[in-house]
């Protein structure tokens, strides 16, 4: 179109012909993208239905390894962050900008105080010889609760799983990370959102499956 | 002048009257897509959906170069039923090699990512795909991949066949594996993201007046393989992710010796591997339909038949899995469910091929390059559909599993199938992406060649594999010396009608005759803009009045309607009709 730069608001690329066709776009895109996600831990799900289907004394023994206390707090953890992204967004439409960066900056807090935790966990279990793989080497008291010979099959799977959820949590941050500079670049308003929006929704998306993980490796005795 | 009633695009969802002014496409046009920003930087950095369209191209024809090259290596070899000129080894690599390349870096970004990227937005009438920025990262993400999987070559190598299956792929205590696993983990996100965008940009970005039943049925088999590309591509990922982590810590899901299940890992692979093979063939299918009404002159028999033919076999797609592991020791209930399903996936395939023979009755047929790959592909892919109806009959496929059969038939679905649909779609769009045409007796030749080679290469391999020669062996015994060395001087007869493919296409890029912007007088919309098109496509928006293949309406009808619009909160359109020059846009 001749005129087509004209018209065109600023943050509307060049080939849509509206802000509002380039805001439906890009929330189709991310749900398509959302259902991928599902598929790509469905693999895993799928992988321990069969493993406890073939083991379930296995699982409900390893189980008791975990602290369901801080599992727990975790749950909590990403629960809050979930609830703070969603208000990052209404702050965002509401041209809140005060609003936006401080949501944002908690749900960041939220996410690193997730992994701290996850972290301190990891370092408990392997200080336990309660490591993935080849490097399964329990202590004699770990060794004499869990007597389980494919007792290294149920945490290959637990650390694939948290260890795959927790990458996401990493790129979760890195994303609000670029949104907090962009926001405080006063980028966003209620006319454009569209960043923060479809990351709500992946961070939504994380938060879900740690909602499945948690009973499903916390909570099975 | 004409009144249409459109539902616009998904924006504004009420119909409304819309004015529209027709104009031609010019005949040699000024400002291309190709003259637009030149240098080597300016394409690197393109988020033209054209130009990464092109880059694919290019990147698919060096990987299938490499990998043909590997595959006359490996026949040449087996001229003899003994050593002839490689190491068994090195042969267990090069077929391994073959089989993945020609898989995962050929056959499933081939018809999308390759003539999809280019052709599908000009088919919506949009000026790009829904996210340009993404589709140039997948092209890269696809470049990173590969570079991973040559540097699997330099730690070892892989021979494990394409399917990497466990034990053997955990136990191998090759580096090379995990490089290349890792290299088809990466690989995945591009197709996964490919899928993505197509999704969305079918959905969000159709211009004016296309609405789903005037959707070109290329667009709905995208749109099918698109759908599975989302939904069985990221089960590979974690498939691939597991099977890394497996040679990396010995996590145990799939080691039988650490307690885990190799038959798992069959499922998970198969889960994405099956769908996968209609990742590569649904766009053929689309491709054909495209040729087969543009050169019978005629509307396809058969509108929604095939468009929704293409869902089906999407969706049936998923559930066949099992038919690749009769004999890997599944239940004997799950084995018959499996065949059964296996058959009903026939079903929607036939539709298909029943439709395009139906539209071909009475059509003014012109036999040109494209058609004639489209008879190549009914008759080479009708043979390759059948051999898999009798490989999904449980009794058949215990005795035919793993030989030469096997072999031949996917060969004839893929190569045949998706190759040879590849090829009919190059030539069909061949004048649209270059501007220029190709020399068409050579062309013809071309493909005799191909034809005659091709079974010359592949019927031989049916007849052995039924004869009990098993497949990916080094040597064989000396009653299939015949079958083999016939099979070996077709892969010479086919690699010859790929030179001269190569030739003439060179020729016709740099001394080619011009085009002009319908040499085959087709109704489809991406033939309503000039050869090569500019950077937005289309100089003026579509408003698309008609279907893509009204073969009975006058082809002054298709010259596409122009929509002011922007700015005013309502659609404008200019009113001055009968004006047949593209003119500029008066903005009110």
């Amino acid at each position: 179109m001749a005129n087509h730069s004209a018209t065109h608001p600023k943050h509307v690329h060049h080939h849509f012909v509206d802000s509002n066709q380039q805001f439906e776009s890009a929330k189709l895109g991310m749900w398509v993208f959302l259902v991928n996600e599902i598929l790509f831990f469905g693999g895993l799900f799928c992988a321990y239905i069969i493993f406890r289907a073939w083991y379930p004394e296995l699982f409900t023994q390893a189980a008791l390894e975990l602290n369901t206390f801080w599992g727990a707090v975790n749950t909590v953890v990403l629960i809050g962050s979930s609830l703070t992204v969603a208000m990052a967004i209404r702050s965002a439409q509401n041209n809140q900008k005060r609003g936006l960066e401080i949501n944002l900056l908690i749900t960041i807090l939220l996410a690193c105080v997730f992994l701290v935790i996850k972290y301190f966990e990891y370092e408990h279990k392997l200080h336990l010889g309660i490591a993935p793989g080849s490097f399964w080497n329990p202590t004699p008291e770990i060794a004499a609760v869990l007597d389980h010979p494919k007792a290294n099959i149920f945490f290959g799977i637990y650390y694939m799983m948290t260890g795959v959820h927790g990458l996401h949590v990493i790129v979760g941050i890195g994303l609000m990370i670029w949104l907090y500079i962009r926001a405080r670049k006063g980028h966003f308003n209620s006319e454009y959102y569209t960043p923060v929006e479809i990351t709500g929704l992946y961070w939504h998306l994380v938060d879900l499956i740690w909602i499945f993980l948690f009973p499903l490796l916390y909570l099975i005795e | 002048m004409a009144n249409v009633s459109t539902s616009a695009n998904s924006a504004a969802s009420t119909p409304m009257k819309l004015k529209v002014k027709q104009f031609q496409p010019a005949q040699t046009p000024t400002n291309t897509y190709l003259t637009d920003e030149k240098g080597v930087w300016a394409w690197l950095t393109t988020v033209d959906h054209k130009k990464i369209g092109l880059m694919y191209l290019g990147s698919v024809a060096f990987f299938f170069a490499l990998a043909g090259f590997l595959a006359i290596a490996l026949r040449t070899e087996l001229w003899t039923p003994a050593k002839t000129f490689i190491e068994a080894d090195t042969y267990n690599q090069l077929f391994t090699l073959h089989g993945a390349m020609m898989v995962f870096f050929v056959l499933v970004p081939s018809i999308p990512a390759a003539l999809g990227n280019f052709i599908l937005p000009m088919q919506l009438g949009a000026k790009d795909v829904a996210f340009p920025r993404l589709n140039l990262a997948s092209f890269y993400i696809y470049v990173f991949g590969a570079i991973f999987t040559f540097l699997s070559l330099a730690n070892n190598g892989f021979d494990t066949g394409w399917t990497f299956y466990t034990p053997y792929s955990s136990d191998t205590n090759s580096a090379g594996i995990i490089w290349v696993t890792l290299g088809v983990f990466i690989l995945g996100f591009s197709s996964i993201l490919t899928g993505t965008n197509f999704i969305t940009t079918i959905h969000k970005l159709r211009a004016p007046g296309i609405s789903w039943d005037r959707l070109p049925l290329n667009v709905w088999a995208l749109y099918a393989t698109s759908i599975i590309q989302v939904l069985a591509t990221p089960v590979l990922a974690i498939t691939i992710l597991l099977l890394a982590m497996e040679n990396i810590l010995d996590i145990g899901i799939f080691d039988p010796a650490l307690g885990g299940d190799p038959v798992l890992y069959q499922h998970f692979f198969w889960f994405y591997s099956h769908p996968a093979v209609y990742i590569m063939i649904v766009p053929g299918f689309g491709i054909i339909s495209e040729v087969i009404t543009t050169f019978s002159k005629k509307t396809i028999f058969g509108y929604w038949a095939i468009a929704l033919s293409s869902l089906a076999i999407a969706f049936i797609g998923f559930l066949v899995w099992g038919h690749h592991m009769f004999t890997s020791g599944q239940s004997a209930v799950a084995t018959t469910i499996f065949s059964f399903l296996t058959f009903l996936v026939g079903i929607p395939t036939g539709i298909k091929i029943f439709n395009w023979v139906a539209t071909l009755y009475r059509g003014s047929i012109s036999m040109k390059t494209p058609m004639l790959y489209v008879f190549i592909f009914i008759f080479l892919f009708s043979i390759g559909g059948f051999t898999g109806i009798m490989l999904g009959a449980l009794s058949v496929d215990i005795h035919l599993h793993d030989t030469y059969y096997v072999v031949a038939h996917f060969h004839y679905v893929m190569m045949g199938g998706t190759l040879i649909a590849l090829l009919a779609g190059l030539h069909y769009w061949w004048p649209k992406m270059t501007g220029k045409m190709y020399n068409e007796p050579l062309a013809k030749i071309a493909a005799g060649f191909i034809f005659i080679g091709f079974n010359v290469t592949f019927l031989p391999q049916f007849i052995m594999g039924a004869q009990g020669m098993p497949r990916r062996y080094y040597n064989y015994i000396d009653q299939f010396t015949p079958f083999h060395q016939t099979s070996t001087i077709g892969s010479y007869i086919l690699a010859l009608g790929f030179l001269i493919i190569l030739y003439y296409l060179a020729h016709s890029l740099f001394k080619g005759k011009k085009a002009g912007p319908n040499p085959w007088n087709s109704r489809g919309l991406e033939w309503q803009s000039t050869s090569p098109p500019d950077f937005h496509n289309f100089s003026h928006t579509p408003v698309v009045i008609h279907g893509p293949y009204d073969y009975h309406q006058p082809i002054e009808e298709f010259q596409l309607g122009l929509a002011v619009e922007h700015g005013h909160g309502e659609k404008y359109l200019a009113a001055d009709a009968t004006g047949s020059e593209a003119a500029e846009t008066t903005s009110a």
